[in-house]
Protein backbone atom coordinates (compact mmCIF):
# COMPACT_ATOMS: atom_id res chain seq x y z
CA UNK A 1 0.00 0.00 0.00
CA UNK A 2 1.50 3.47 -0.74
CA UNK A 3 2.29 5.12 2.09
CA UNK A 4 0.87 8.75 2.99
CA UNK A 5 3.46 11.44 4.38
CA UNK A 6 2.88 14.55 6.40
CA UNK A 7 4.26 17.86 5.54
CA UNK A 8 7.10 17.12 7.77
CA UNK A 9 8.43 14.31 5.94
CA UNK A 10 11.74 15.78 5.37
CA UNK A 11 12.47 17.36 8.77
CA UNK A 12 11.60 14.33 10.06
CA UNK A 13 14.96 12.35 7.76
CA UNK A 14 16.66 15.32 8.20
CA UNK A 15 16.75 15.14 11.83
CA UNK A 16 17.54 11.36 11.78
CA UNK A 17 13.56 9.54 12.30
CA UNK A 18 13.35 5.95 11.67
CA UNK A 19 10.18 6.23 9.76
CA UNK A 20 7.48 3.12 10.22
CA UNK A 21 4.19 2.79 8.69
CA UNK A 22 1.55 3.79 10.81
CA UNK A 23 -2.00 4.41 10.10
CA UNK A 24 -1.49 4.69 6.51
CA UNK A 25 1.23 6.93 6.88
CA UNK A 26 4.92 6.89 6.81
CA UNK A 27 5.84 8.36 10.65
CA UNK A 28 8.80 8.81 12.75
CA UNK A 29 8.71 6.14 15.68
CA UNK A 30 12.36 7.59 17.12
CA UNK A 31 15.03 10.06 16.45
CA UNK A 32 18.60 9.57 17.30
CA UNK A 33 17.99 10.50 21.57
CA UNK A 34 15.72 7.07 21.28
CA UNK A 35 12.39 6.13 22.73
CA UNK A 36 13.95 6.28 26.23
CA UNK A 37 15.79 9.30 26.00
CA UNK A 38 12.73 11.11 24.32
CA UNK A 39 9.97 10.09 26.72
CA UNK A 40 12.43 11.41 29.45
CA UNK A 41 12.89 14.53 27.61
CA UNK A 42 9.21 15.25 27.25
CA UNK A 43 8.52 14.60 30.90
CA UNK A 44 11.76 16.93 32.26
CA UNK A 45 11.47 19.93 29.11
CA UNK A 46 8.72 19.56 26.19
CA UNK A 47 8.62 17.47 23.21
CA UNK A 48 7.51 18.32 20.05
CA UNK A 49 5.29 15.88 18.10
CA UNK A 50 4.35 15.71 14.65
CA UNK A 51 0.54 14.80 14.51
CA UNK A 52 -0.57 16.07 11.23
CA UNK A 53 -2.07 12.27 10.47
CA UNK A 54 -5.00 12.53 12.60
CA UNK A 55 -8.23 13.77 11.14
CA UNK A 56 -9.49 17.61 11.78
CA UNK A 57 -12.83 18.47 11.40
CA UNK A 58 -15.37 20.85 10.90
CA UNK A 59 -18.33 20.16 12.41
CA UNK A 60 -21.42 23.40 11.25
CA UNK A 61 -24.45 21.14 12.60
CA UNK A 62 -26.31 22.12 16.24
CA UNK A 63 -24.63 20.34 18.84
CA UNK A 64 -27.91 18.33 19.26
CA UNK A 65 -26.54 16.23 16.35
CA UNK A 66 -23.30 15.76 17.45
CA UNK A 67 -25.08 14.66 20.51
CA UNK A 68 -26.63 11.80 18.56
CA UNK A 69 -23.64 10.07 18.26
CA UNK A 70 -22.06 10.60 21.60
CA UNK A 71 -22.55 9.94 25.16
CA UNK A 72 -21.30 13.73 26.01
CA UNK A 73 -22.70 16.24 26.91
CA UNK A 74 -21.91 19.04 23.43
CA UNK A 75 -24.40 21.55 23.89
CA UNK A 76 -22.99 22.26 27.58
CA UNK A 77 -19.45 22.55 26.36
CA UNK A 78 -18.99 26.69 26.42
CA UNK A 79 -17.27 28.16 23.80
CA UNK A 80 -13.69 28.03 23.70
CA UNK A 81 -13.70 24.66 25.68
CA UNK A 82 -12.96 21.04 24.63
CA UNK A 83 -13.62 17.63 26.15
CA UNK A 84 -13.10 14.29 25.02
CA UNK A 85 -15.39 12.43 23.72
CA UNK A 86 -16.63 8.85 21.77
CA UNK A 87 -18.79 7.58 18.63
CA UNK A 88 -20.40 4.32 19.96
CA UNK A 89 -22.23 2.06 18.26
CA UNK A 90 -25.37 -0.12 18.70
CA UNK A 91 -23.82 -2.41 20.88
CA UNK A 92 -22.26 0.35 23.01
CA UNK A 93 -18.84 -0.28 21.79
CA UNK A 94 -16.46 2.48 20.81
CA UNK A 95 -15.87 3.32 16.97
CA UNK A 96 -13.30 6.21 17.92
CA UNK A 97 -12.55 8.06 20.66
CA UNK A 98 -11.66 11.85 20.03
CA UNK A 99 -11.28 16.03 20.80
CA UNK A 100 -14.55 18.03 20.39
CA UNK A 101 -14.01 21.68 20.76
CA UNK A 102 -16.88 24.71 21.04
CA UNK A 103 -15.25 27.45 18.54
CA UNK A 104 -18.33 29.62 18.41
CA UNK A 105 -20.59 29.38 15.58
CA UNK A 106 -19.01 25.58 14.88
CA UNK A 107 -17.38 22.75 16.45
CA UNK A 108 -13.75 21.29 15.83
CA UNK A 109 -13.36 17.53 16.04
CA UNK A 110 -9.83 15.86 16.37
CA UNK A 111 -9.77 12.08 15.37
CA UNK A 112 -7.82 9.49 15.29
CA UNK A 113 -6.07 8.79 11.75
CA UNK A 114 -6.92 5.23 11.50
CA UNK A 115 -10.48 5.94 11.73
CA UNK A 116 -10.79 9.18 10.32
CA UNK A 117 -12.45 8.26 7.16
CA UNK A 118 -15.03 6.11 8.76
CA UNK A 119 -15.59 8.84 10.94
CA UNK A 120 -16.11 11.21 8.67
CA UNK A 121 -18.55 8.66 6.63
CA UNK A 122 -20.58 8.01 10.22
CA UNK A 123 -20.65 11.99 10.75
CA UNK A 124 -22.01 12.71 6.80
CA UNK A 125 -24.91 9.96 7.02
CA UNK A 126 -26.19 11.99 10.32
CA UNK A 127 -25.75 15.49 9.36
CA UNK A 128 -24.71 18.20 7.07
CA UNK A 129 -22.11 20.55 7.62
CA UNK A 130 -19.62 18.23 8.01
CA UNK A 131 -15.83 19.11 6.89
CA UNK A 132 -12.57 16.98 6.87
CA UNK A 133 -9.83 19.73 6.99
CA UNK A 134 -7.14 19.01 4.23
CA UNK A 135 -4.15 21.31 4.20
CA UNK A 136 -3.76 21.99 7.83
CA UNK A 137 -0.85 20.03 9.64
CA UNK A 138 -1.11 18.72 13.39
CA UNK A 139 1.88 19.77 15.73
CA UNK A 140 1.84 18.62 19.96
CA UNK A 141 4.19 20.76 21.81
CA UNK A 142 4.51 18.82 25.01
CA UNK A 143 6.21 18.99 28.85
CA UNK A 144 6.81 21.41 31.68
CA UNK A 145 8.50 23.73 29.49
CA UNK A 146 5.95 23.78 26.75
CA UNK A 147 3.43 26.65 28.18
CA UNK A 148 6.80 29.18 28.19
CA UNK A 149 7.68 28.37 24.90
CA UNK A 150 4.78 28.32 23.64
CA UNK A 151 4.37 31.54 24.79
CA UNK A 152 7.52 33.50 23.54
CA UNK A 153 6.28 32.52 20.05
CA UNK A 154 2.33 33.08 20.65
CA UNK A 155 2.07 35.22 23.78
CA UNK A 156 -1.87 34.54 24.05
CA UNK A 157 -1.21 31.07 25.56
CA UNK A 158 -0.62 32.50 28.55
CA UNK A 159 -3.78 32.95 29.41
CA UNK A 160 -5.04 29.07 28.51
CA UNK A 161 -5.73 26.29 30.90
CA UNK A 162 -5.83 23.12 30.07
CA UNK A 163 -8.82 22.21 27.41
CA UNK A 164 -9.29 25.57 26.34
CA UNK A 165 -9.17 26.42 22.81
CA UNK A 166 -8.19 29.24 20.79
CA UNK A 167 -7.10 31.04 17.43
CA UNK A 168 -4.24 32.98 17.74
CA UNK A 169 -1.74 34.69 15.37
CA UNK A 170 1.87 33.58 14.65
CA UNK A 171 3.51 35.11 11.37
CA UNK A 172 0.32 35.57 9.75
CA UNK A 173 -1.67 32.78 10.43
CA UNK A 174 -4.29 31.32 12.50
CA UNK A 175 -2.92 28.55 14.92
CA UNK A 176 -5.66 26.27 16.31
CA UNK A 177 -4.47 26.09 19.54
CA UNK A 178 -5.62 23.21 22.47
CA UNK A 179 -4.07 23.13 25.46
CA UNK A 180 -4.33 19.30 25.92
CA UNK A 181 -2.08 16.22 24.53
CA UNK A 182 -1.59 12.44 25.04
CA UNK A 183 1.07 12.67 27.22
CA UNK A 184 -0.45 13.36 31.23
CA UNK A 185 1.81 16.61 30.59
CA UNK A 186 0.74 20.43 30.08
CA UNK A 187 0.48 21.02 26.61
CA UNK A 188 -0.50 22.05 23.44
CA UNK A 189 -1.92 20.73 20.36
CA UNK A 190 -1.61 23.08 17.12
CA UNK A 191 -3.35 22.99 13.77
CA UNK A 192 -1.56 25.37 11.56
CA UNK A 193 -1.55 25.06 7.69
CA UNK A 194 0.53 23.03 6.00
CA UNK A 195 3.10 25.48 4.16
CA UNK A 196 4.23 27.43 7.21
CA UNK A 197 4.25 23.53 9.44
CA UNK A 198 7.69 23.32 8.89
CA UNK A 199 8.77 26.96 9.52
CA UNK A 200 6.63 26.41 12.79
CA UNK A 201 8.40 23.41 13.70
CA UNK A 202 11.92 24.65 13.27
CA UNK A 203 11.56 27.81 15.20
CA UNK A 204 10.41 25.61 18.25
CA UNK A 205 13.29 23.06 17.47
CA UNK A 206 16.18 26.18 17.75
CA UNK A 207 14.53 26.70 21.11
CA UNK A 208 16.51 25.19 24.03
CA UNK A 209 14.28 22.25 25.78
CA UNK A 210 12.70 21.53 22.77
CA UNK A 211 13.61 17.94 21.17
CA UNK A 212 11.82 15.92 18.49
CA UNK A 213 9.53 12.92 19.97
CA UNK A 214 8.28 9.78 18.16
CA UNK A 215 5.10 7.70 18.13
CA UNK A 216 7.14 5.53 20.45
CA UNK A 217 7.63 7.59 23.50
CA UNK A 218 4.04 8.73 22.36
CA UNK A 219 3.16 5.03 23.03
CA UNK A 220 5.25 5.04 26.72
CA UNK A 221 3.74 8.57 27.39
CA UNK A 222 0.24 8.18 27.22
CA UNK A 223 0.55 4.59 28.43
CA UNK A 224 2.34 5.87 31.86
CA UNK A 225 -0.86 8.74 31.87
CA UNK A 226 -3.20 5.45 31.82
CA UNK A 227 -4.58 6.92 28.42
CA UNK A 228 -6.15 4.49 26.15
CA UNK A 229 -5.21 3.68 22.52
CA UNK A 230 -7.63 3.19 20.17
CA UNK A 231 -7.74 -0.20 18.39
CA UNK A 232 -6.10 -1.83 21.40
CA UNK A 233 -7.32 -0.48 24.26
CA UNK A 234 -10.77 0.68 23.22
CA UNK A 235 -12.79 -0.76 20.26
CA UNK A 236 -15.69 -1.80 19.02
CA UNK A 237 -15.78 -5.00 21.28
CA UNK A 238 -15.23 -2.49 24.60
CA UNK A 239 -17.71 -0.23 25.86
CA UNK A 240 -16.76 3.47 27.82
CA UNK A 241 -17.79 1.57 30.91
CA UNK A 242 -15.73 -1.40 30.84
CA UNK A 243 -12.90 1.13 29.42
CA UNK A 244 -13.44 3.44 33.20
CA UNK A 245 -14.21 6.26 30.50
CA UNK A 246 -17.50 6.91 32.77
CA UNK A 247 -16.49 9.65 33.70
CA UNK A 248 -16.59 11.07 30.12
CA UNK A 249 -20.10 10.86 30.22
CA UNK A 250 -21.87 14.32 31.77
CA UNK A 251 -24.51 13.68 33.95
CA UNK A 252 -27.10 15.37 32.01
CA UNK A 253 -26.48 12.41 29.55
CA UNK A 254 -27.14 9.57 32.21
CA UNK A 255 -30.28 7.90 33.47
CA UNK A 256 -32.17 10.74 34.98
CA UNK A 257 -30.66 13.45 33.46
CA UNK A 258 -32.32 16.03 31.12
CA UNK A 259 -30.71 14.62 27.99
CA UNK A 260 -30.68 11.13 28.67
CA UNK A 261 -29.39 8.61 25.90
CA UNK A 262 -30.29 9.04 22.72
CA UNK A 263 -26.85 7.81 21.21
CA UNK A 264 -25.94 4.72 19.92
CA UNK A 265 -25.84 1.97 22.18
CA UNK A 266 -27.55 3.96 25.28
CA UNK A 267 -29.11 0.76 26.69
CA UNK A 268 -26.12 -0.88 27.37
CA UNK A 269 -23.99 2.23 28.52
CA UNK A 270 -26.60 3.63 30.54
CA UNK A 271 -27.14 -0.11 32.21
CA UNK A 272 -23.57 -0.32 32.59
CA UNK A 273 -23.24 3.03 34.50
CA UNK A 274 -26.21 1.57 36.75
CA UNK A 275 -25.53 -2.22 37.84
CA UNK A 276 -21.73 -1.94 37.20
CA UNK A 277 -19.69 -3.66 33.89
CA UNK A 278 -19.03 -7.18 34.15
CA UNK A 279 -15.18 -6.76 33.22
CA UNK A 280 -12.96 -3.43 33.53
CA UNK A 281 -9.61 -2.03 32.15
CA UNK A 282 -7.16 -1.48 34.82
CA UNK A 283 -3.69 -0.76 35.47
CA UNK A 284 -1.20 -3.89 35.70
CA UNK A 285 2.36 -3.76 37.66
CA UNK A 286 4.24 -6.88 37.11
CA UNK A 287 6.42 -7.60 39.64
CA UNK A 288 9.42 -8.55 38.07
CA UNK A 289 11.34 -6.74 35.06
CA UNK A 290 9.62 -8.52 32.32
CA UNK A 291 7.06 -6.04 30.43
CA UNK A 292 3.86 -7.61 29.36
CA UNK A 293 2.86 -6.53 26.07
CA UNK A 294 -0.62 -6.45 24.67
CA UNK A 295 -1.85 -10.04 23.86
CA UNK A 296 -0.37 -11.25 27.38
CA UNK A 297 -3.04 -13.75 28.83
CA UNK A 298 -4.13 -12.94 32.32
CA UNK A 299 -4.56 -15.78 34.75
CA UNK A 300 -6.49 -15.33 38.40
CA UNK A 301 -5.30 -19.08 40.13
CA UNK A 302 -5.83 -21.14 37.07
CA UNK A 303 -8.65 -19.52 35.68
CA UNK A 304 -7.92 -17.67 32.94
CA UNK A 305 -9.71 -14.29 33.13
CA UNK A 306 -8.40 -11.83 30.37
CA UNK A 307 -5.84 -10.22 28.33
CA UNK A 308 -2.95 -7.21 28.53
CA UNK A 309 -4.35 -4.45 25.51
CA UNK A 310 -1.17 -2.22 26.30
CA UNK A 311 1.96 -2.94 27.67
CA UNK A 312 5.30 -1.95 27.92
CA UNK A 313 8.38 -0.33 30.15
CA UNK A 314 7.39 2.94 31.83
CA UNK A 315 11.09 4.61 31.35
CA UNK A 316 9.75 7.03 33.90
CA UNK A 317 8.86 4.79 36.44
CA UNK A 318 12.02 2.75 35.83
CA UNK A 319 9.38 -0.38 35.96
CA UNK A 320 7.51 -2.56 33.01
CA UNK A 321 3.26 -1.17 33.18
CA UNK A 322 0.65 -2.52 31.39
CA UNK A 323 -3.38 -2.36 30.82
CA UNK A 324 -6.00 -4.81 30.37
CA UNK A 325 -9.30 -6.31 30.82
CA UNK A 326 -10.03 -8.19 34.30
CA UNK A 327 -13.50 -9.30 35.86
CA UNK A 328 -14.83 -6.33 37.76
CA UNK A 329 -14.60 -8.43 41.08
CA UNK A 330 -10.75 -8.62 40.66
CA UNK A 331 -10.51 -5.22 39.54
CA UNK A 332 -9.63 -3.64 42.79
CA UNK A 333 -6.17 -2.47 42.99
CA UNK A 334 -3.73 -4.80 45.17
CA UNK A 335 -5.33 -7.75 43.50
CA UNK A 336 -2.99 -10.44 42.62
CA UNK A 337 -2.63 -12.23 38.89
CA UNK A 338 -0.77 -13.75 36.77
CA UNK A 339 0.37 -13.26 33.33
CA UNK A 340 1.47 -15.57 31.13
CA UNK A 341 5.00 -14.52 29.39
CA UNK A 342 6.48 -16.58 26.97
CA UNK A 343 5.10 -19.72 28.65
CA UNK A 344 5.86 -18.53 32.25
CA UNK A 345 3.51 -17.54 34.65
CA UNK A 346 4.62 -14.40 36.23
CA UNK A 347 2.76 -12.53 39.21
CA UNK A 348 1.69 -8.97 38.72
CA UNK A 349 -0.73 -6.70 40.43
CA UNK A 350 -4.03 -4.44 39.53
CA UNK A 351 -2.76 -1.12 39.58
CA UNK A 352 -4.28 2.44 40.25
CA UNK A 353 -4.15 4.31 36.68
CA UNK A 354 -2.71 6.45 35.96
CA UNK A 355 0.58 5.27 36.96
CA UNK A 356 1.88 8.69 37.06
CA UNK A 357 -0.67 12.14 38.00
CA UNK A 358 -1.34 14.32 35.39
CA UNK A 359 0.02 17.70 35.42
CA UNK A 360 -2.25 19.86 33.57
CA UNK A 361 -2.52 23.57 34.07
CA UNK A 362 -5.95 23.45 35.44
CA UNK B 1 36.04 -11.92 16.06
CA UNK B 2 33.09 -13.68 14.04
CA UNK B 3 29.67 -11.76 13.15
CA UNK B 4 26.40 -13.29 12.14
CA UNK B 5 23.59 -12.78 9.69
CA UNK B 6 21.12 -12.58 13.09
CA UNK B 7 23.85 -9.23 14.06
CA UNK B 8 25.48 -11.56 17.08
CA UNK B 9 28.97 -11.28 17.65
CA UNK B 10 31.30 -14.48 18.30
CA UNK B 11 34.45 -14.40 19.78
CA UNK B 12 37.02 -16.97 21.05
CA UNK B 13 37.95 -17.18 24.82
CA UNK B 14 40.00 -20.00 25.78
CA UNK B 15 37.87 -22.92 24.40
CA UNK B 16 34.53 -21.13 24.65
CA UNK B 17 32.43 -18.43 22.33
CA UNK B 18 31.33 -15.95 23.86
CA UNK B 19 28.15 -14.11 22.26
CA UNK B 20 26.55 -10.84 22.03
CA UNK B 21 24.85 -8.79 19.98
CA UNK B 22 26.61 -6.14 17.72
CA UNK B 23 26.15 -2.00 17.94
CA UNK B 24 24.03 -1.78 15.07
CA UNK B 25 21.95 -4.61 16.41
CA UNK B 26 22.01 -2.59 20.23
CA UNK B 27 20.82 0.45 18.06
CA UNK B 28 18.33 -0.92 16.48
CA UNK B 29 16.83 -2.39 19.22
CA UNK B 30 17.19 1.00 21.45
CA UNK B 31 16.92 1.60 25.25
CA UNK B 32 17.33 -2.14 26.41
CA UNK B 33 15.01 -2.56 29.76
CA UNK B 34 15.11 -6.18 30.35
CA UNK B 35 16.88 -9.49 29.19
CA UNK B 36 15.98 -13.25 29.88
CA UNK B 37 19.10 -15.04 30.30
CA UNK B 38 19.23 -19.14 29.64
CA UNK B 39 20.19 -21.67 32.54
CA UNK B 40 24.34 -22.51 32.20
CA UNK B 41 24.34 -25.63 31.70
CA UNK B 42 22.11 -26.11 28.70
CA UNK B 43 22.28 -27.77 25.75
CA UNK B 44 21.13 -26.22 22.56
CA UNK B 45 20.99 -26.85 19.18
CA UNK B 46 21.78 -24.04 16.51
CA UNK B 47 18.88 -21.74 15.58
CA UNK B 48 17.36 -22.20 19.56
CA UNK B 49 16.02 -19.09 20.87
CA UNK B 50 17.70 -18.72 24.13
CA UNK B 51 17.40 -15.44 24.78
CA UNK B 52 15.04 -12.47 24.77
CA UNK B 53 16.15 -9.02 25.04
CA UNK B 54 13.02 -6.50 25.67
CA UNK B 55 13.93 -2.78 24.64
CA UNK B 56 10.73 0.05 25.52
CA UNK B 57 8.92 -0.98 22.11
CA UNK B 58 9.10 -4.69 21.69
CA UNK B 59 10.57 -7.62 22.72
CA UNK B 60 13.02 -9.94 20.10
CA UNK B 61 15.00 -13.07 20.17
CA UNK B 62 18.73 -14.05 20.26
CA UNK B 63 19.42 -17.35 18.74
CA UNK B 64 22.02 -20.07 19.48
CA UNK B 65 24.97 -19.09 16.91
CA UNK B 66 26.00 -23.74 16.81
CA UNK B 67 24.88 -26.30 18.42
CA UNK B 68 26.80 -26.65 22.07
CA UNK B 69 26.45 -26.39 26.02
CA UNK B 70 26.06 -23.23 27.66
CA UNK B 71 28.52 -22.75 30.59
CA UNK B 72 28.10 -19.70 31.66
CA UNK B 73 25.89 -16.42 31.32
CA UNK B 74 26.32 -13.04 31.90
CA UNK B 75 24.62 -11.88 35.30
CA UNK B 76 25.07 -8.32 34.84
CA UNK B 77 22.49 -8.41 32.32
CA UNK B 78 19.57 -8.88 34.77
CA UNK B 79 20.18 -5.82 37.04
CA UNK B 80 21.73 -3.85 33.95
CA UNK B 81 20.04 -4.33 30.68
CA UNK B 82 21.39 -0.93 29.86
CA UNK B 83 24.48 -2.64 29.41
CA UNK B 84 23.77 -4.41 25.91
CA UNK B 85 23.73 -0.36 24.57
CA UNK B 86 26.21 0.94 26.52
CA UNK B 87 29.14 -1.57 25.67
CA UNK B 88 27.73 -4.49 23.41
CA UNK B 89 30.95 -5.57 22.58
CA UNK B 90 32.17 -5.65 25.99
CA UNK B 91 30.41 -5.91 28.84
CA UNK B 92 27.16 -6.22 27.37
CA UNK B 93 27.81 -9.73 26.57
CA UNK B 94 25.13 -12.60 26.73
CA UNK B 95 26.55 -16.13 26.72
CA UNK B 96 29.68 -18.12 26.78
CA UNK B 97 29.07 -21.37 24.50
CA UNK B 98 30.85 -24.54 24.50
CA UNK B 99 31.60 -26.14 21.09
CA UNK B 100 32.68 -29.22 19.79
CA UNK B 101 34.72 -27.70 17.14
CA UNK B 102 35.66 -23.98 17.22
CA UNK B 103 36.65 -24.44 13.38
CA UNK B 104 32.89 -23.96 12.95
CA UNK B 105 33.26 -20.55 13.37
CA UNK B 106 35.29 -20.18 10.00
CA UNK B 107 32.11 -20.12 8.05
CA UNK B 108 30.76 -16.32 9.73
CA UNK B 109 31.23 -13.22 8.38
CA UNK B 110 34.52 -11.14 9.24
CA UNK B 111 34.30 -7.96 10.59
CA UNK B 112 34.57 -6.20 6.69
CA UNK B 113 32.01 -8.72 5.55
CA UNK B 114 29.68 -8.17 8.49
CA UNK B 115 30.32 -4.00 7.99
CA UNK B 116 29.21 -4.74 3.74
CA UNK B 117 26.41 -7.01 5.27
CA UNK B 118 24.64 -4.17 7.29
CA UNK B 119 25.36 -1.69 4.28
Amino acid sequence: MELNRTCLHALHVELGARMVPFAGYEMPVQYPLGVMGEHLHTRAKAGLFDVSHMGQIVLRAPATALEALVPVDVQGLGAGRQRYALFTNDQGGILDDLMVANRGDHLFLVVNAACKQADLAHLQAHMDGVQMIAGRALLALQGPWAGDILARMVPGVADMRFMDVAILPWQGVDLWISRSGYTGEDGFEISLPEDRAEAFARALLAVDGVAPIGLGARDSLRLEAGMCLYGHDIDTTTTPIEAGLSWAIQKVRRRGGAREGGFPGAEVILGQLETGPARLRVGLLPEGRAPMREGTQLFHGDTHIGAVTSGGFAPSLGVPVAMGYVPAALSKPGTHLMGEVRGKRLPVTVAPLPFRPSTYRK
Amino acid sequence: MKFTEEHEWLRIEGDLVVVGITEHAAEQLGDVVFVELPEAETMVARGDEVCVIESVKAASDILAPLEGEIIEVNPALVDNPALVNEDPLGEGWFFKLKIDDLGALDEFMSEDEYKDFIG
